[in-house]
């Protein structure tokens, strides 16, 4: 279906729209813990704020829109979490003016902050209780970029929820709080009472969805009173009704259950700034008996249900991820909030998964084709080819959706994690590539781990060289190991220093939200937090998972099989004679750099010697995170993957063996260094397939194609059997990266960072980078017109 | 078999051969995912060609000037004292290698490396999970396969015992007899044909075409699988006659399975460059769409399959 004026004019206002600052919860925030000064416990007091919030913001009901609701007072104002992280003056105006992703800031805001907000949360947010609170190793570790802190200025959260909202209504969830609270054993639980705040904040939470979805329905009725248009009259008249029946009950249709949805989806970000915000996760299961009904009795229609998708569509992408600065701004530079609808995958029974509403959500994923949501496909071998060939013919238009992620692994990486078989095939990816047992898991991310550069300190006996400073442990003169095992050895050693210090860090932060920052409204949408009494921060989840993020896995596997080939088996050089090359960032060494890159066993071109290496890394990594117990009741697992860090961690770590500059990007995710696989898709996929990816939480995978290679139904079955070989090889998740021609301009610029990109020439395909100036110029002209 | 495999040729015991390129993901030579394993050497001399390193069969020195870091290593290596960076060969280069083996930049390739039966097949099965899943296998192009018959024959063998797919693209000018040797070992024949003219082939390839127009009827008639591959090369083969005539032949051929039509193109013009030699046509433009489009109805209009694209 085309889509409708009022769509297209809605999508439009989103595109358009600036992102700005809006103090509005700010300001409320400051209200409220002015006025709320006596004592209370945590719990009930963050309630008591979140109704506050809902009861005080301001209510949006765009003109033409059906799905209502904002997080700020208008599309894009971005509302800031100043009990968490408190920013200064500086901040806002970095904000402001940045080059990328900035959020305008107006002067009232700014005054605001100046009055207000700073003077009241300056030396009392979270972000300052943890700088505070972490040892002088965390902080050295941290600020040499050794590790990230996901918690620094956002709330944990990484969750997605699953169809309970579906079939109960928030007085539903009250009543299952009540049966708890009945249950309370204040003779034998010491913990009664602290439940019994839990639960109460609950209801409380409960409760301010409930009025604040009333203030739309009252919102919607006056201006259906002043709409003179009688087709908008009505529908405002329906708004009103919808939500004036959801939150409150259960949804008895199509619209209901979205509008719900959103109403959630508004209550979680808004109480907290979760990281990867919260999305409705398996969509297609959850709306299909809706969509089944609605067009059985006549109430829907395909293309009305695709319109109202739409609308719920344009809500997400008016939502910019929660304004970041500092470090937090580099690891994860994007307005993405990394809501990441599922489509297809498995049912609880195991049957397979995809059903009409799947097509439909695919249908609207690429008429949308906006940043948010984002989407992906879980293709178990269940799956229907049509399935996937649908997500490659979107995936062709080149927009980087839907990713594709293997839902027969993420099962088995789930059951492996202790969860139950039925928990796991409702499960599926979120955020980037983490898995989770949707509606039931706490799976934090914590922070990104820089690899490389624990090698780099590695190198110089526990010295940071940029600094001078001694951060690790003192592991050896590298210039005295006799082998590469001792080489591996100290590395190892290094490697579990750190993640000790960010476990400990961890662990302590994870306290700090249990007492400090509890969410009762998140808690209400996760089990079994009304069960236990306990909040979704406290391990009232039924599953608790933390997760540190290796990065860098082709770099400093690229960095270790040259040491080991070059300097042990080959020796043909000295260890001192590579130091002093990488101290030099190998200035006057531009041949044994050359040597590095192109004579070395690489990572990605399925070569044992390399990829052995890789394995090594790997088991490593997760032997020294995997099985850990957080303080939540569960335990560490690894996963792989950068969002926008390996930048920024490239930043901080100088010349690797493997002959990249200091300051260079590392690799990202589970993906060869960029240009070192020269060997074609399937060597890289069959590289990557050497990691035992189960026992991972999410490994992310990304390969470039150009639009070209796509064009017939032979690309695409080409495509769809590249990614059903990975997947039989246990590979967790891959996205294919249509390129455009600005990405062969740079490959030509560049060709060393983009060895591996193949384009299809003539009746044939090949290296891009190996094609002649004036074929290239042929081709980045063709790839220019060829229209998506 | 035939008296004559079992005999001369093939007595010998096979061993290995010369290789210029092996790629994996080939998704244009055959059906599904492939593995193209490039024989090096061809009795053609297209002037078209578009990979001239393919066709001596000695190994060659390939320069990619603009991959030159100026490290002077290959001047320092060379024990003939003839290698000059940015040129391909000096005067009395004996092709030893050692300045390719220097040039970590990559400037300096040699084209050609010998390869025994087993390390071609180590790198063949691979991807044969690829192969499964798509319905793919290994085609053996060139250069010309059959230049090296018992290298050929013994892969396709190796390969028909690991139930892998063989495809054997080949321009067609060989004995018979070899042919006939490795034919019950090849599931498809890939089978160039440039023109039906005798003169004009001759001109532009270097080779009458007899043989070629004869095995292809033979091969047909043993009822093998054939897809024809017509480069269509503007001011050579491009003209009514030239197309209707290579129609007419190939609608002759029992069981035919499809005829690719492969547009020219001039990607192997700067390869010329990279091996110091002429190329003999750089003023041929690709052709256009239309063009295509128009041989191919004349070839649809004789009740054969077409594709354009390889």
């Amino acid at each position: 279906m085309a889509m409708t004026e009022r769509v297209a004019r809605l999508r439009q206002q989103s595109l358009d729209a600036v992102p700005s600052i809006s103090a509005e919860r700010a300001r409320l925030m400051t209200e409220f813990y002015q006025q709320s000064q006596g004592l209370c416990s945590a719990p009930v007091r963050r309630a008591w704020a979140f109704r506050y919030l809902l009861e005080h913001k301001a209510i949006y009901i765009g003109e033409g829109e059906l799905i209502v609701g904002e997080k700020g007072n208008v599309p894009k104002a971005t509302p800031t979490y100043p009990e968490l992280c408190c920013h200064s003056l500086a901040d806002l105006e970095i904000l402001h003016s940045r080059g990328k992703i900035p959020f305008a800031v107006s002067p009232e805001t700014r005054q605001l902050y100046a009055d207000v907000v700073i003077p009241f949360w300056r030396g009392r947010s979270m972000r300052d209780l943890i700088f505070d609170e972490m040892a002088d190793g965390w902080k050295a570790a941290y600020e040499a970029g050794v590790f990230t802190e996901f918690m620094e200025q956002r709330s944990p959260g990484h969750t997605v929820l699953d169809d309970k909202i579906y079939y109960m209504g928030l007085l539903d969830f009250q009543q299952k709080i009540d049966a708890s609270l009945a249950g309370l054993d204040y003779l034998n639980d010491p913990e009664a009472y602290a439940k019994q705040e839990q639960l109460k904040a609950m209801r409380v939470a409960a409760g301010a969805l409930i009025r604040f979805a009333k203030r739309h329905a009252e919102g919607a009725r006056e201006l259906a009173r002043q709409e003179k248009d009688p087709q908008r009259k009505r529908e405002l008249e329906k708004i009103a009704a919808v939500c004036s029946r959801v939150p409150v009950h259960a949804p008895r249709g199509f619209w209901e259950a979205l509008q719900y949805y959103w109403f959630v989806h508004l209550g979680v970000t808004i109480e907290l700034n979760p990281w990867d915000a919260f999305c409705p996760g398996r969509l297609d299961q959850h709306l299909y008996p809706f969509y089944e009904r609605g067009l059985a009795d006549g109430t829907l229609t395909r293309d009305y249900a695709e319109e109202l998708l739409q609308c719920l569509w344009i809500k997400f992408n008016n939502q910019p991820a929660p304004p970041k600065v500092g470090v937090t701004a580099a690891e994860s530079s994007t307005y993405t909030d990394f809501a990441q609808i599922n489509t297809g995958g498995l049912r609880a029974d195991g049957s397979d998964g995809v059903n009409p509403v799947t097509y439909l959500l695919l249908d609207v994923i690429e008429e949308m084709r906006l940043l948010q949501p984002s989407s992906s496909v879980q293709v178990s071998k269940k799956s229907p080819d049509r399935f996937l060939k649908r997500a490659a013919r979107i995936i062709r238009t080149g927009f980087g959706q839907p990713a594709i992620f293997n839902a027969d692994l993420i099962v088995q990486e789930l059951i492996r994690q202790g969860k139950s078989v039925a928990d796991a095939r409702n499960g599926g990816s979120s955020g980037c590539v983490e898995v989770g047992a949707f509606g039931k898991e706490n799976y934090n991310l914590t922070g990104y781990f820089n690899m490389p550069k624990v090698l780099e300190i590695t190198l110089h006996n526990g010295v940071d060289p940029r600094t001078g400073r001694q951060l690790g442990l003192e592991t050896g003169d590298p210039r005295q190991f006799a082998s590469f095992a001792d080489l591996f050895g100290a590395f190892v050693r290094q490697l579990n220093y750190f993640i000790e210090i960010k476990v400990r860090g961890n662990n302590v932060i994870e306290r700090l939200y249990a007492r400090y920052m509890p969410a009762p409204f998140l808690s209400l949408m996760i089990d079994d937090c009304i069960a236990r009494g306990k909040d979704y921060h406290d391990g009232g989840a039924r599953y608790n998972t933390t997760y540190i993020q290796g990065v860098g896995l082709g770099t400093v596997t690229d960095a270790l099989t040259a040491i080991k080939y070059h300097v042990f088996d080959r020796r043909a050089l000295s260890m001192d004679e590579l130091l002093a090359a990488l101290q030099g960032d190998f200035a006057g060494h531009e041949r044994m750099r050359q040597m590095l890159l192109n004579r070395t066993p690489r990572y990605g071109n399925d070569d044992d010697y390399a990829d052995a290496v890789m394995q090594a890394v790997f088991e490593a990594y997760y032997q020294a995170v995997d099985g850990r117990p957080n303080t939540k009741g569960g335990t560490y697992h690894v996963n792989l993957l950068p969002t926008t860090v390996h930048i920024y961690f490239g930043s901080v770590t100088g010349a690797t063996p493997d002959g990249r500059r200091g300051g260079a990007p590392l690799s990202e995710g589970v993906s060869p260094v960029q240009g070192a696989d020269r060997k074609g898709p399937t060597a890289v996929i069959r590289s990557v397939a050497k990691m035992d990816h189960a026992r991972t939480g999410g490994t992310l995978l990304n390969q470039k194609f150009t639009p070209a290679l796509l064009q017939d139904e032979d690309g695409l079955d080409k495509l769809a059997q590249l990614v059903r070989t990975y997947f039989k090889l246990d590979g967790h998740h891959v996205q294919f990266n249509v390129v455009d021609a600005a990405t062969l301009r740079a490959a030509k610029e560049n060709p060393e960072r983009y060895r591996d990109l193949i384009v299809r020439v003539a009746g044939y395909s090949d290296y891009f980078c190996n094609l002649g100036e004036a074929l290239q110029d042929e081709i980045i002209a063709r790839t220019e017109h060829e229209s998506f | 078999m035939s008296a004559f495999c079992e005999g001369a040729l093939f007595s010998v015991l096979p061993m290995g051969g010369i290789i210029f390129d092996i790629k994996r993901f080939s998704v244009h030579d055959g059906p599904g995912i492939r593995t193209t394993v490039f024989f090096k050497g061809c009795p053609l001399r297209c002037q078209w060609c578009h990979n001239p390193e393919s066709q001596r069969v000695r190994r060659e020195l390939m320069v990619w000037r603009e991959r030159c870091i100026g490290c002077g290593a290959c001047v320092s290596l060379c024990e003939q004292g003839v290698a000059v960076p940015d040129r391909v060969r000096g005067e009395g280069c004996i092709l030893c290698g050692q300045c390719v083996d220097g040039c970590y930049a990559e400037a300096r390739q040699m084209v050609g490396r010998e390869m025994s039966v087993q390390e071609v097949m180590a790198e063949v099965e691979r991807d044969i999970a690829f192969y499964d899943e798509s319905g793919g296998g290994v085609t053996f192009s060139g250069g010309e396969p059959l230049l090296q018959p018992t290298f050929l024959y013994a892969l396709l063998q190796a390969c028909q015992a690991k139930e892998i797919h063989t495809a054997v693209d080949t321009c067609g000018w060989a004995d018979w007899a070899v042919l006939d040797c490795v034919r019950p070992h090849v599931d498809l024949f890939l089978y160039d044909l440039k023109l039906i003219d005798e003169v004009a082939h001759r001109r532009w390839t270097g080779r009458s075409n007899d043989r070629i127009l004869d095995n292809l009827r033979r091969l047909s008639a043993f009822g093998q699988r054939i897809i024809l591959r017509v480069a269509i090369v503007p001011t050579i083969n491009d003209d009514a006659q030239s197309v209707r005539q290579i129609g007419s032949f190939a609608a002759k051929l029992p069981g035919l399975e499809r005829v690719d039509l492969l547009p020219y193109h001039r990607a192997g013009a700067e390869k010329y460059t990279r091996l110091a030699r002429d190329f003999s046509l750089p003023g041929i433009r690709p052709p256009t769409k239309e063009k295509m489009a128009e041989i191919a109805r004349v070839f649809t209009a004789l009740g054969l399959q077409v594709k354009v694209g390889g």
